[in-house]
């Protein structure tokens, strides 16, 4: 790879962020023609992919790599193959139509540049998430498309359902990103490489490892996080609390296929073994069934595609999962037509709700005269999604049966069922949401309901277009986009086959089924909602109720545990703290036989018996004395025997100190003790006083131990002779305490200076922030 | 406190130690002594002024406010060791001059010790004077 | 020396933490003061002892040569000593505001920051 189209690939990686940093700026000062600006950002990005796409398609995977962190030999490395190349055209062309549809759609909101910041950021995000090599730049984009999520998801802030729904989302997915950083890990060990193109590369390693089976568990939990599988499933559609530009790009198009995209680019090195082929269908079959039912339930047209959004990554996991490189082709063409059409009709959602006031589809109706364009770009995305032959999705459905039907057995004609009623709610609900709220009667709406500006539909046109187009010209579609990618994901070369045009097969067969049942779906909409209501009662209840009940446990949980450990009384944190004190030194002294030995009876002159003396008489009568003025002297009287130690073992300086700093503690303590009115007694009760006095006797035991085996273990002077060699030599100084002190180590001295001004600062302003109403008062 | 023993010794008494605390900083690099110990001594002549003629007296008598003496000796201390950058050495890296006139070396170690001296003594006499002084409000 | 010196920084432990462990904040700080007593001694004594010759160089001599105290332990002291009294200094100022404004000198009744009762946190999102 020529190093002009690296760079060009390295900008269009980078330049998201760097619109994201600029783009609340930008927004507030060029309005909503900014949105015109910023999308030249996706837009740079999607060409450089698209140059891109010939290399790839010939087989070539596109890789390269900078320097990150050098020192610790981690580097941001990308790799394109087909899988990778398909999903940054997705992102980087979707995202061009979502930046100038958020332009029209948050049109004078007054965060319009902070809801372009965060829409950046997680463009950028993905972009990284799709085209890592580097395990390490996986996880990080993982983790960052979730936070961008979190963020878009929680952007209508002052509302509580969208801080809920944000946090959901955040924990669900960031509990997925750590499963995948384990995941990863356990992968990294199996294998002994920390690239996606390493395992690729030699891709029977993981499967033939022990570790297989837990690295594999991790990467389901991760992958079935991100792509909302049972029983994860509740957080995508809380998440439609987002504006509706995150639904459609984030929730619909990209970060929930995060988790399809892991999966379909471990399928090389995880897939084709038995618990791959079981879990995937299971789980992916099961999610197809219960979105499916619920979207039939809904009212809100944005729900109703958040819910088969959920039946369509079950579907694609199913698809994924079942182990044949038609499955995989069905999948992939799936997952290209679905973020076309999904994308398309959440952005007519939300132009209805825009311009009309309202997304209940019992509201909505004969609007086809009053939005035209809109209508259009609706019924071609609801014409793909429903199958219907010319547009991908009929490709897809094509696809999906032929590779269903192709295998025999009992096993897959249940998840044929399955396929099907899925995709019969998937014609059912293509049409309640780009169909009916367009024809029948006009009713009133909140607003009176016209077109909206291009920005607005444009993104819904260019995509249902696309949706066509892609199907028409499926010859080229197939040799540069979907085959790649199928060979990719299959990790064998495959070429697609299917044509757009009713052909008489038994695939088709089952797509006429499919319709015909959607049909009936469709007109009885109504019917089944009431039914269905009956069925599960109005109540909320599942995996989305169990959520509020575990935060709310954790809660209070950590309220339990708060008021044990941290009490709020001061006596029970010394205590505890002393406690540990004495019990960290004497346990090992005692463990490791580190006792000292027993020292000679001490040879000291009479006066140094008298002052040690003296000091233990001053701190006896410092503990028991009732009276304010002898605890005071006799404070001093056991300071000042410190100072005159000092003096006899060499210490001048320290004895100087010493004695003027007890001078200054007795007067300063004189002048508070007055002014505390304190009875000097102790309170305790003798039973309170056994306790405590044992520990500070076990304190006062554990560091005479202590330092009796640091004495009584040989001495490393060195340091000190340096200090003594060098004192006068380098530091032209005789006395070398002070020499230490103002030039060896001036740099600590600073510190500890500094310190001293700042006490008496706080002091100062201590005593001066005296509120004269409350002082005194209640003493 | 405010006998009248006191109230005629106390000024010779602060005179006499300020004098001290400055000879004790600057033959501290040599003999025992030092700008901590100096500074404490200092900071006890202020606080005994103040005991015997009061706070205000105090505070006029000095002249600066303490936390400023402390502020600029922070300033002195921190400066001191800047001449590193001209030299090209660390911080508070030790420069001298000789100086025969005056009787000792001169060098930024020594101004950087007057900064601790000054530091210690306008912080201390500072908490001592602002305890007396609501001492003196009861 | 060093073993009677241990023994000593045993009792300033000792008696420190018993008053330190009071619920009367002036017989915690007097603790205080008597803990960075026994703290210094403890770093002198581990820095090992010698009778009455301070790390002083002879006018004539360029290094200390023969039998003196040892001179870190004494650096890092003196600095601690001036350090602890200014932490004194502003916890006695601390316990007498505390005592001004709340009328309490007991640590268990200062109970302001953490109040006592079973207040859940808000359990909303």
């Amino acid at each position: 790879m020529q190093s002009g189209s690296e760079t060009a690939l390295l900008i269009g990686l980078a330049l998201p962020f760097a619109g994201a940093a600029v783009a609340p700026w930008l927004m507030r000062r060029m309005g909503d023609r900014g949105a015109w600006l910023l999308a030249l950002i996706p837009l740079f990005a999607f060409t450089v992919f698209v140059s891109l796409v010939s290399t790839v398609a010939s087989g070539t995977s596109v890789r390269g790599e900078v320097s990150w962190i050098p020192s610790l030999g981690v580097t941001l490395a990308w790799y394109l193959d087909g899988l990778s190349t398909a999903f940054a055209l997705l992102i980087s062309g979707i995202g061009t139509l979502i930046v100038l549809y958020s332009g029209g759609y948050l049109h004078g909101h007054p965060q319009h540049g902070r809801f372009m910041s965060y829409l950046l950021l997680f463009m950028g995000a993905m972009q990284g998430l799709v085209v890592a090599d580097n395990f390490m730049m996986l996880f990080v984009f993982w983790e960052l498309t979730s936070i961008a999520s979190f963020l878009l998801i929680g952007f209508d802030h002052e509302r509580e359902a969208s801080r809920r729904a944000a946090l959901q989302a955040l924990v669900v997915t960031g509990l997925g990103g750590l499963a995948l950083l384990a995941g990863l890990v356990v992968i990294g060990m199996a294998t002994t490489t920390d690239t996606l193109s390493g395992l690729l590369a030699q891709p029977e390693g993981l499967r033939g490892s022990e570790l297989y089976l837990p690295a594999l568990l991790l990467i389901l939990l991760a992958a079935f996080t991100k792509s909302a599988q049972l029983p994860f499933h509740f957080w995508l559609p809380n998440a439609m609390q987002a504006p509706t530009p995150v639904s459609a790009y984030l929730h619909s198009a990209t970060m929930v296929k995060a988790g399809v995209y892991l999966l379909m680019r471990l399928n090389p090195a995880m897939g084709e073994t038995a618990i791959w082929e079981t879990v995937l269908p299971l789980f992916g079959g099961a999610t197809l069934l219960v979105g499916s039912v619920l979207a039939l339930r809904q009212t809100d047209l944005k729900l109703m595609l958040a819910y088969t959004t959920v039946g369509s990554l079950g579907l694609l996991v199913m698809l994924t999962g079942f182990g044949s490189d038609l499955a995989v082709s069905a999948a992939v063409l799936y997952l290209i037509a679905h973020a076309l059409f999904k994308g398309a009709l959440f952005m007519v959602v939300g132009i209805l709700d825009h311009e009309t006031g309202s997304r209940d589809t019992r509201d909505l109706g004969g609007l086809r005269k009053a939005m035209p364009i809109t209508f259009a770009a609706a019924i071609g995305a609801a014409l793909s999604m429903a199958g219907i032959p010319l547009f991908t999705g009929f490709l897809a459905k094509e696809a999906i049966y032929e590779a269903l039907t192709h295998d025999s057995g009992g096993w897959p004609l249940l998840i044929l069922l399955v396929a099907i009623l899925g995709n019969a709610t998937m014609v059912a609900i293509g049409f309640a949401v780009g169909l009916r709220p367009f024809i029948g009667r006009q009713r009133e709406t909140p607003k009176h309901p016209h077109e909206g500006p291009a920005l607005l539909w444009l993104g819904p046109v260019v995509l249902a277009i696309t949706g066509l187009l892609a199907a028409l010209l499926y010859g080229l579609f197939y040799r540069t986009i979907a085959d790649p990618m199928t060979t990719a994901v299959a990790g064998s070369a495959f070429a697609n086959a299917i044509s757009p045009l009713p052909h008489v097969s038994l695939a088709f067969g089952l797509s006429l089924v499919t319709l015909a049942v959607g049909l009936v779906l469709y007109a009885a909409q109504a019917r089944l909602r009431g039914g269905l209501a009956s069925v599960f009662g109005a109540g909320n209840w599942g995996p989305d109720r169990g959520f509020d009940h575990v935060v709310a446990g954790l809660v209070r949980l950590s309220a339990a545990v708060l008021r044990i450990v941290q009490n709020g009384r001061l006596d029970v944190y010394i205590t505890i703290a002393f406690i540990t004190t004495a019990v960290v030194l004497l346990v090992p002294m005692v463990i490791y036989s580190e006792l000292p030995s027993m020292p000679p009876f001490p040879a000291l002159q009479l006066h140094e018996w008298t002052l040690v003396v003296v000091a233990l008489v001053g701190l006896y009568s410092v503990v028991r004395t009732r009276n304010r003025l002898t605890a005071i002297v006799s404070l001093g009287i056991q300071g000042f025997a410190v100072a005159v130690l000092f003096v006899l073992m060499g210490a001048p300086d320290l004895s100087f100190t010493q004695f003027m700093v007890e001078t200054l503690s007795v007067i300063v303590l004189a002048l508070t003790m007055t002014r505390l009115h304190l009875s000097p007694t102790d309170h305790r009760p003798w039973n309170e006083r056994l306790f405590d006095g044992s520990i500070a006797i076990a304190c006062g035991v554990a560091f005479t131990l202590l330092l009796l085996r640091v004495t009584q273990n040989p001495f490393d002077a060195s340091l000190s002779e340096f200090f003594n060699a060098n004192a006068r030599i380098i530091a032209h100084g005789r006395n070398v305490v002070n020499v230490i002190i103002v030039d060896f180590r001036a740099l600590d001295t600073l510190g500890e200076i500094a310190v001293v001004a700042v006490t008496g600062l706080v002091i100062l302003a201590l005593l001066r922030i005296a509120t004269p109403g409350r002082i005194r008062g209640r003493s | 406190m405010k006998t009248l023993i006191f109230r005629t010794v106390a000024p010779y008494l602060t005179a006499l130690m300020l004098l001290f605390s400055v000879f004790i900083l600057l033959r501290g690099h040599n003999e025992p002594g030092g700008g901590f110990i100096g500074g404490l001594i200092a900071a006890s002549a202020f606080a005994i002024y103040g005991i015997a003629f009061g706070v205000p007296a105090t505070r006029r008598a000095m002249w600066f406010h303490p936390i400023a003496i402390a502020g600029t000796g922070l300033l002195i201390a921190a400066l001191s060791g800047l001449t590193g950058l001209f030299s090209g050495t660390p911080l508070l890296t030790g420069v001298w001059t000789k100086s025969p006139i005056i009787g000792f070396d001169i060098s930024n170690v020594i101004i950087f010790d007057i900064g601790v001296y000054l530091v210690v003594a306008g912080a201390v006499s500072s908490i001592a004077l602002a305890l007396e002084s609501t001492e003196d409000n009861h | 020396m060093e073993a009677v010196m241990s023994l000593l920084v045993g009792c300033f432990f000792a008696a420190g933490v018993y008053l330190m462990l009071s619920k009367a904040i002036i017989r915690i700080l007097i603790g205080i003061v008597l803990f960075g007593n026994a703290v210094n001694l403890l770093i002198f004594t581990a820095g090992r002892i010698t009778r009455e010759a301070p790390p002083v160089i002879a006018p004539d001599m360029d290094r200390l040569t023969g039998i003196a105290a040892n001179p870190l332990p004494q650096a890092l002291i003196l600095t601690a000593i001036v350090i602890s009294f200014s932490f004194f200094a502003f916890l006695l100022v601390l316990a007498l505001r505390t005592y001004q404004e709340l009328g309490s000198d007991n640590t268990v009744q200062m109970r302001v920051a953490e109040p006592e009762g079973d207040t859940l946190p808000p359990l909303g999102y």
